[in-house]
C-alpha cells in the first residue's frame, strides 16, 4: 500500500525514511572527511561539490517527505506503551525533521555567505539570499556541524529505541517501518 | 562678494599656515574607508591571488621637517580576510592557515623610518602575525598630503613588503610558489 493509515506505514513513507536515513549517514561521513583534505587532494574540490548537491536534495525529500506526511494519515503508537515514550518519541521526530531542515540550510549559509549561489550537481544554481552576517561562513559552519552531531546523536537514539522495542517489548514498532515486513 | 572671498582664502592660508607645524598625529581613515590592507599570493603558481582585511584601524605620525621622526600602528581584525569566496575565506581563517580563533588580531608597530629624500623610505617595525613577531621592512612612498574640503587634513602613503608563510608559522601547503605573501598597505590619516 502506498499511503499511510491509522494502522500501518505506506511504501512511500517507508522509503523516504531509509532512503534519507542512508544518505544522511553517509554525508556525514563524507563531511567529517572532507573537510580534513589538503588542498593538492583530487577530492578537494569534488567531494564537496558533490556533499552540498546531495544536500540540497536531501533538503528537498524532506520537504516532499513533510508534505506527503501532512497529507497523509499518521500511524497510531504502538498500543500499551507508556505515556513518556509515546511522547519522547513525538519530540525526537519532530526534532529530527526540524534538525534536517536547519542543517541544510546552514550549510547553504556557508556555501553562498559571499553571494555566490550554490550548484547543484552543475545543473541548477541556488542564487544566494543572507550574505551580510559578519563571518557567516564560520558561524553556518560550526552551527552545521552542531546540527550533524545532533542528527546522528538522536539517531542513534531513536534506532536504539527501535531495537528496544523489537527485542524487549517485542512489539511491531520497528516491523511497521520495515518494507516487506508481514503486518497483521 | 570678492572682499568675502578674498578674506576667506586669507584665514583659510593663516590657519593652514599655523596648523601645519604643530599636530601631526594621524588617525588612519578607515571610517571613510580610505586605507586598504591587501595581499597577494600565487595560486598553484599559476596566477596572483588577491585579497584584503576589510577591518583594521591605527595611526600615524608624520612631520614633513622632520620625516625620520615617522611612526605608524595598524591593528587587523584578522577574522574580516576577504578573498571574495566564503569557502575560501572560511578555509583561511580556520587552523589550516590564519588560525583566527587564536589570533584574531595582527598588528604592525614601527620603530624607525629611514627616508630617502625623494618621497620614499623604508619602514621598519615589528609584525605579530599568527603568533610570531618579526622585523619587518616596509618600503614606502608618500602619496600626497593637504586639506579636505571638509575641514580635515589628510595625508596618504603607500608601503609594500613580503612575508614568508613558514616564517609566521604557518604551514605552507600551497605550493613551493605560494611561500610569499606580498602585502600592501595604503593608507591616509587624517590629522588629529
Amino acid at each position: 500500500m502506498l499511503t499511510d493509515t491509522k494502522k500501518h506505514f505506506g511504501s512511500i513513507t517507508k522509503i523516504l525514511h531509509w532512503l534519507i536515513a542512508l544518505v544522511i549517514f553517509s554525508l556525514f561521513g563524507v563531511g567529517l572527511w572532507m573537510v580534513e583534505l589538503t588542498y593538492y587532494s583530487p577530492y578537494y574540490k569534488t567531494v564537496p561539490d558533490l556533499h552540498r548537491s546531495i544536500g540540497v536534495v536531501v533538503g528537498i525529500c524532506m520537504f516532499l517527505r513533510l508534505v506527503w506526511r501532512l497529507f497523509n494519515q499518521t500511524p497510531e503508537p504502538v498500543k500499551g506503551l507508556p505515556k513518556w515514550q509515546t511522547h519522547i518519541a513525538h519530540i525526537v521526530h519532530l526534532l529530527l525533521y526540524l534538525l534536517v531542515f536547519l542543517i541544510c540550510f546552514s550549510g547553504y549559509l556557508i556555501s553562498t555567505a559571499d553571494g555566490r549561489s550554490v550548484s547543484v550537481f552543475g545543473l541548477i544554481d541556488i542564487p544566494a539570499t543572507i550574505t551580510s552576517i559578519d563571518n557567516q561562513e564560520d558561524i553556518a559552519g560550526l552551527l552545521h556541524f552542531y546540527f550533524a552531531v545532533a542528527i546522528i546523536g538522536l539517531a542513534v537514539l531513536h534506532a536504539t529505541a527501535a531495537l528496544k522495542h523489537h527485542f524487549i517489548n517485542k512489539n511491531e514498532t520497528l516491523k511497521r517501518m520495515l518494507p516487506f515486513s508481514k503486518e497483521p | 562678494m570678492k572682499l568675502k572671498s578674498m578674506l576667506a582664502s586669507v584665514a583659510l592660508a593663516g590657519a593652514l599656515a599655523s596648523t601645519s607645524a604643530i599636530a601631526d598625529d594621524y588617525v588612519i581613515d578607515t571610517k571613510g574607508a580610505h586605507a586598504f590592507i591587501q595581499f597577494r599570493i600565487q595560486h598553484l603558481g599559476y596566477s596572483w591571488l588577491y585579497g584584503r582585511f576589510n577591518t583594521f584601524d591605527g595611526e600615524f605620525s608624520y612631520d614633513e621637517k622632520a620625516p625620520e621622526n615617522a611612526s605608524i600602528n595598524v591593528n587587523i581584525d584578522t577574522t574580516s580576510v576577504d578573498t571574495n569566496h566564503a569557502e575560501r575565506d572560511k578555509h583561511v581563517k580556520s587552523a589550516d592557515f590564519f588560525d583566527v580563533s587564536k589570533y584574531p588580531t595582527a598588528s604592525f608597530k614601527s620603530s624607525n623610518y629611514k627616508p630617502n629624500g625623494d618621497g620614499t623610505g623604508t619602514l621598519t617595525g615589528d609584525f605579530n602575525f599568527h603568533g610570531v613577531t618579526k622585523s619587518i621592512d616596509i618600503a614606502v612612498s608618500e602619496v600626497g598630503a593637504g586639506p579636505d574640503p571638509w575641514g580635515n587634513e589628510r595625508r596618504g602613503f603607500e608601503g609594500t613588503t613580503k612575508i614568508s608563510l613558514t616564517e609566521f608559522g604557518i604551514k605552507n601547503v600551497l605550493g613551493p610558489k605560494s611561500e610569499d605573501v606580498e602585502i600592501t598597505l595604503s593608507v591616509e590619516g587624517i590629522k588629529k
